[in-house]
């Protein structure tokens, strides 16, 4: 198995997903299996591939730089939880 | 400590610095990056990380850092790739910024800057990329929670990380000082440290002198004052030194530097906050360029500092140390050179008025030279009126002032004032026969050899003639009469 929990509870942290210990023996398993078949990839000789940046065989388009939004805060704000004189707010961030 | 106490010591520093680029629109949304907005107004779909939204590149972002990329003798990347950086934290919408890794647009480049003995030394610079900054925690004010405000949120950055080649805290300040210079001369990034579009995080570690292999670093973030960088490397440095003479190790963190106790402090350990798992973002395609963008590019830069000084000193016939000065700012040198080529003088000496005077005055005032008082031409008519003589460099001084005053120009205010240098001989002689009638004592003693009491007479011709009369001829005269 290429994974095991500590490894799995690492993931997990920074997935913020907050698994039961009873959960970490199957995710250990599952995620592994997954693993170990991706891994197969790396048995194929790609010396001369160049690595993909994107599935398409394209190049990224520009914009012009310019202004084409407009102020839509208050729409935008009725998804939050909690806002107070246009800022949104969240839990308590100590540095 | 002292400095006996680093001698065996080598300090090594690398910068990574964020250039915010003067764009009207974000890196990949169409919201304002004006400073100073009210909260959350420039924050649009994209910004604030909604589902099933696209970025799409900013066309301007990638010519600021072609332009960039050749001033510093640069490759530019004909593909480069952004990358997604995953983190969580509140300012960061989406749970990842859009930067580039493994293949940024901006590849080994180089900057001189003058060591401490005043020689050239070269700083490699190991990379440039383009990538979104993240928006700004509030917390006072607010007792249980923060306020988040994305309107930076998207504003395009370019960072540039130089190799660890700077070997003191002046060096590194020299290092920033230009690299400042050059973002502002290529009118990509306003350099405002204030407002942040320019910050810088230092990457400090020491080891024993000789020693190839490189101590642990620590990382002194967001350092936003030349002064503040200087200081908190210093810090940093006698830290290491101290905890390593004391036989203990340096902890590989991120410091903050406190300007007020000047020192450095851990920030609470991100364990793991290293964990970044970089992957290609799929919501975006490479970007290339061609070998006639980048020439195109090339043909758009303007006159780089150094080359500036150069001429500087060649054509104008300036000091080095003046050249530097006035080279410092695109603007402060544009400003010369309009002074320059109006005096009839030689461009020294306009030199020396934009270096002394003028940048007193503004200095004073707290102006920058775009919003000098005296334009180049009025400047430049000052100078003339010293040069033809019908002023003394005393009372140009004077007329500077009232000038800056707004008093008109230097041809107005001498004519109000009457301050036309005295050149008649009669006029000149007429007071000098009065001083001398004055002052039979003094006289009598210069007569007597006592030489130095010519000072005494200018002064008082002078005083007479409310500093108008033009000091040679009234040395010449005085001689000649006494």
């Amino acid at each position: 198995m290429s994974l095991d929990k500590v490894k799995v509870q690492h993931i997990a942290m920074l997935a913020r997903l907050k698994l039961a210990d009873e959960e970490y023996a199957s995710s250990v398993e599952k995620l592994s299996r997954i693993v170990d078949f991706v891994d197969q990839l790396s048995q194929a000789d790609t010396s001369d591939v160049r690595p993909m940046a994107h599935p398409l065989d394209a190049a990224q388009r520009l914009r012009p730089d310019a202004v084409t939004e407009t102020v839509e805060r208050d729409r935008y704000q009725q998804n939050a939880a909690a806002v107070s004189d246009g800022l949104y707010l969240v839990p308590k961030v100590i540095e | 400590m002292t400095a006996a106490d680093h001698a065996g010591w080598e300090v090594v520093i690398g910068l990574e610095v964020h250039a915010q680029l003067a764009t009207t629109s974000k890196i990949f949304s169409g919201a304002s990056t004006a400073y100073g907005a009210e909260p959350n107004t420039q924050a649009c779909l994209v910004d604030l990380g909604y589902p099933g939204v696209l970025p799409v590149l900013n066309r301007e972002v990638v010519q600021m850092a072609t332009l960039f990329g050749l001033a510093v003798n640069a490759s530019v990347a004909r593909r480069s790739v952004f990358a997604r950086k995953n983190y969580f934290y509140p300012d960061l919408p989406k749970g990842y910024q859009i930067s580039q890794l493994e293949l940024p647009i901006v590849e080994h480049g180089e900057m001189l800057i003058s060591d401490a003995d005043g020689n050239d030394k070269r700083i490699g610079i190991t990379r440039a990329h383009l990538e979104e900054d993240a928006g700004k925690s509030i917390h006072e004010g607010l007792d249980d929670s923060s306020g988040i405000d994305l309107n930076r949120a998207g504003t395009p950055l370019l960072e540039i990380v130089s190799e660890p080649d700077l070997r003191s805290a002046k060096e590194a300040v020299a290092y920033l000082r230009k690299i400042h210079t050059i973002v502002r001369y290529l009118g990509i990034s306003d350099g405002n440290m204030q407002e942040g579009s320019f910050r810088c995080d230092a990457n400090v570690s020491v080891r024993p002198r000789g020693q190839q292999e490189l101590g642990t670093r620590a990382e002194i973030k967001n350092l936003n004052s030349f002064r503040f960088i200087e200081k908190a490397i210093n810090y940093e440095v006698e830290r290491q030194i101290d905890l390593l003479q004391d036989g203990g190790t340096v902890v590989q963190e991120t410091r903050l530097y406190d300007s007020d106790k000047d020192q450095t402090r851990s920030m609470r350990s991100k364990e793991e906050a290293n964990d970044y798992r970089y992957f290609p973002d799929p919501d975006l395609l490479p970007v290339e360029i061609s070998d006639e963008y980048v020439e195109a590019a090339r043909a758009t830069l303007p006159e780089l500092p150094e080359a500036k000084l150069q001429r500087f000193v060649a054509e104008h016939g300036l000091k080095k140390d003046d050249a530097v000065i006035l080279t410092a700012s695109r603007a402060l040198a544009d400003y010369f050179e309009a002074v320059a080529g109006a005096v009839d003088a030689t461009a020294q000496v306009a030199a020396n008025w934009v270096i002394g005077d003028l940048s007193a005055v503004l200095n004073r005032d707290g102006k920058d030279i775009g919003d000098s008082n005296i334009s180049p031409a009025a400047l430049a008519g000052l100078v003339n009126r010293i040069h033809d003589n019908t002023i003394s460099g005393k009372i140009a001084k004077q007329i500077f002032e009232a000038m800056w005053d707004g008093e008109g120009s230097a041809d107005e205010i001498i004519e109000a004032k009457g301050l036309k240098q005295i050149t008649d001989s009669s006029a000149i002689e007429a007071v000098i026969d009065k001083v001398i009638a004055d002052y039979p004592e003094q006289v009598a003693e210069y007569r007597a050899g006592k030489d130095k009491l010519i000072g005494f007479f200018v002064g008082k011709v002078m005083q007479e003639t409310k500093g108008q009369a033009n000091p040679g001829q009234v040395n010449q005269i005085l001689k000649a009469k006494l």
